[in-house]
């Protein structure tokens, strides 16, 4: 899988800084979703799909054979909002170690983003369902080293 | 629009939520009435008064306030009689809600009179509340779970009934109105096949009751299920209604305090009903308040709201539909009420759902507890718009506005 996403959180911390509220930081998670890597169609199977979500969301990952490894991933959703949180999800995770990102808190994350309340179990847009889906890829990883 | 039907900014004025300004001043364009309808400032101030003024519990103290609330209770239960002309109060049993009523019927009836190789005719526009009872009911009984054909514009393909009400049937359960395609269900022709052939008919008064007269005697419906809180009265509170010889056959769903008449130590004996429905403490003050709703949408008169809302639904429709890339599932105008879901080909319900919130634009997204009418429709998500008794041309133009702003943003405008 090659992707070429080079969006960092910092880059995300420090846009949100000039963002004064939902409107436009929505604005802008739009625009990021836009611009988000594609998923083939081929790969937009029940396989790939993440549970719990209202939109339809698919993820493809994979550990690296590089040394050392990292996990890299891919999502989309057909739902354009979504698309932008997956972007900050993967400039969060994608391209990290396992143990980076088992050490991150998405939590706190998406507070100092003002956007914990996307980050909900009761939103069911399956940001949480995808946050489990790589936490626990990065500690199976970790826990086979 | 041709004539003004009702004072709609005196009807806007009695509903305090209306008259407050969301952030940045932005009006409130509420569109999700078929959810939950706001309420009126006389069911909030009649809530109010209970507990500051006689709050006790129900059907219990023979002090003075246990005999107001008593007496108030039973003056919202003679009001529900009248408001769906039931023949007695005993006929009338408050319960949580829609889904609650219905689940006691499904339960309660379903499991002592279905029986293996019986027939459960429901169609695949109910919502969840109203077919997976049945589901569950024909799981367990042994009977048989059968579907009323759809025609392509989501109504009910009466030219194809006699193919699943048949002698078997033993029940047809059917919405009123369909709570996504707004379909208006021709209850009464309905319930007359089905009693033709020995079928009971319950019926899904959710989103039909608050929209229209409601009259269980004629043609007769068997069960009837519906609830306060769309009904612009208070939540956790809904009405199951059962012609009496029915309740007399159904078993209670809770048991516990106030609906028995006799407790042994080994076995015990029920109240009549609607005691024998009422378990435990019900939700008083809700209940009471329930009774000032209907004072408020009779003091409207259902006449005019139901003109009204279908004056606005068929305003909205044609502007809607206006909308290129705009999908509207369910029937024209001539058969559906105040209801409206639509995709537009190209956005996705939830964002557009998102957007116009940011309009202050309030409207739902999702299935719609209507899982099997999403799988017919072909699509997993659409945006309903739902109208009440307070919304006005002012709420369709807001409506129009986000809509065009969420296309522009989502760039297929």
């Amino acid at each position: 899988m090659s992707v070429s996403f080079d969006l960092t959180i910092d880059d995300i911390y420090e846009e949100f800084e000039e963002l004064v509220d939902w409107d436009e930081r929505c604005d802008y998670l739009i625009d990021l979703g836009f611009d988000l890597p594609e998923l083939p169609e081929a790969a937009k199977v029940d396989e790939h799909k993440v549970h719990g979500c209202q939109s339809n969301v698919w993820l493809v990952s994979e550990i690296t054979p590089s040394d050392p490894p990292v996990v890299e991933f891919v999502a989309n959703s057909d739902a354009m909002i979504v698309n932008g949180l997956i972007a900050v999800l993967m400039a969060l995770y994608s391209g990290k170690t396992p143990r980076e990102i088992i050490e991150v808190d998405p939590k706190v994350v998406f507070a100092k983003l003002g956007l914990e309340r996307q980050l909900s179990p009761l939103r069911r847009n399956g940001l949480y369902s995808m946050v489990d889906r790589v936490r626990k890829l990065a500690v199976e990883a970790e826990a086979s080293k | 629009m041709t004539k003004k039907l009702l004072d709609i900014e005196a009807i806007r004025r009695d509903f305090p939520i209306l008259r407050k300004p969301l952030p940045k001043g932005l009006p409130l364009t509420y569109l999700d009435s078929g959810s939950s309808a706001q309420k009126p400032q006389c069911v909030i101030d009649k809530e109010r008064e209970v507990y500051e003024n006689f709050y006790a519990n129900a059907y219990r103290g023979v002090y003075r306030f246990g005999a107001i609330v008593d007496e108030e209770l039973e003056a919202t239960r003679e009001r529900i009689r009248k408001l769906i002309n039931a023949a007695s109060v005993d006929e009338v049993v408050f319960t949580a809600g829609t889904t609650m009523s219905l689940n006691m019927v499904a339960s309660g009836w379903g499991r002592r009179h279905v029986k293996p190789g019986d027939e459960i005719l429901i169609n695949e526009m109910e919502h969840h509340a109203n077919f997976v009872p049945w589901q569950q009911l024909a799981a367990a009984t042994g009977a048989t779970l059968r579907f009323i054909p759809l025609t392509d514009d989501g109504r009910l393909d009466m030219s194809r009934l006699s193919e699943v009400l048949t002698e078997k049937t033993k029940l047809l359960a059917v919405t009123g109105m369909s709570n996504v395609l707004g379909t208006i269900n021709p209850i009464g022709e309905l319930a007359a096949r089905a009693h033709d052939v020995g079928a009971f008919i319950v019926i899904d008064g959710a989103q039909s009751v608050p929209h229209g007269t409601t009259d269980v005697a004629t043609p007769g419906i068997d069960f009837l299920a519906f609830s306060s809180h769309k009904l612009y009265g208070p939540s956790g509170v809904g009405v199951l209604y059962g012609r009496k010889e029915l309740l007399d056959e159904t078993d209670p769903l809770l048991f516990g305090g106030h609906m028995i008449d006799r407790v042994y130590k080994d076995h015990s004996t029920w109240a009549g009903p609607p005691a024998k429905f009422e378990a435990g403490t019900i939700q008083i003050a809700q209940a009471i308040a329930l009774g000032s709703a209907i004072d408020y949408v009779n003091a409207i008169g259902f006449d005019a709201i139901h003109a009204h809302e279908q004056q606005l639904m068929q305003h909205a429709h044609k502007r809607l539909s206006e909308i290129p890339g705009m999908r509207i599932y369910g029937p024209g105008p001539e058969h559906r009420g105040a209801i409206i879901s639509f995709t537009i080909d190209g956005t996705h319900p939830e964002d557009l759902a998102q957007l116009l919130d940011r309009r202050g634009v309030f409207v739902r997204h999702g299935h719609h507890c209507t899982m099997p009418l999403h799988d017919l429709l072909g699509v997993s998500a659409t945006v309903r718009t739902s109208f009440g008794v307070y919304n006005s041309q002012a709420d369709v133009d807001a409506l129009l506005d986000a809509i065009q702003f969420a296309r522009e943003k989502l760039r297929v405008a």
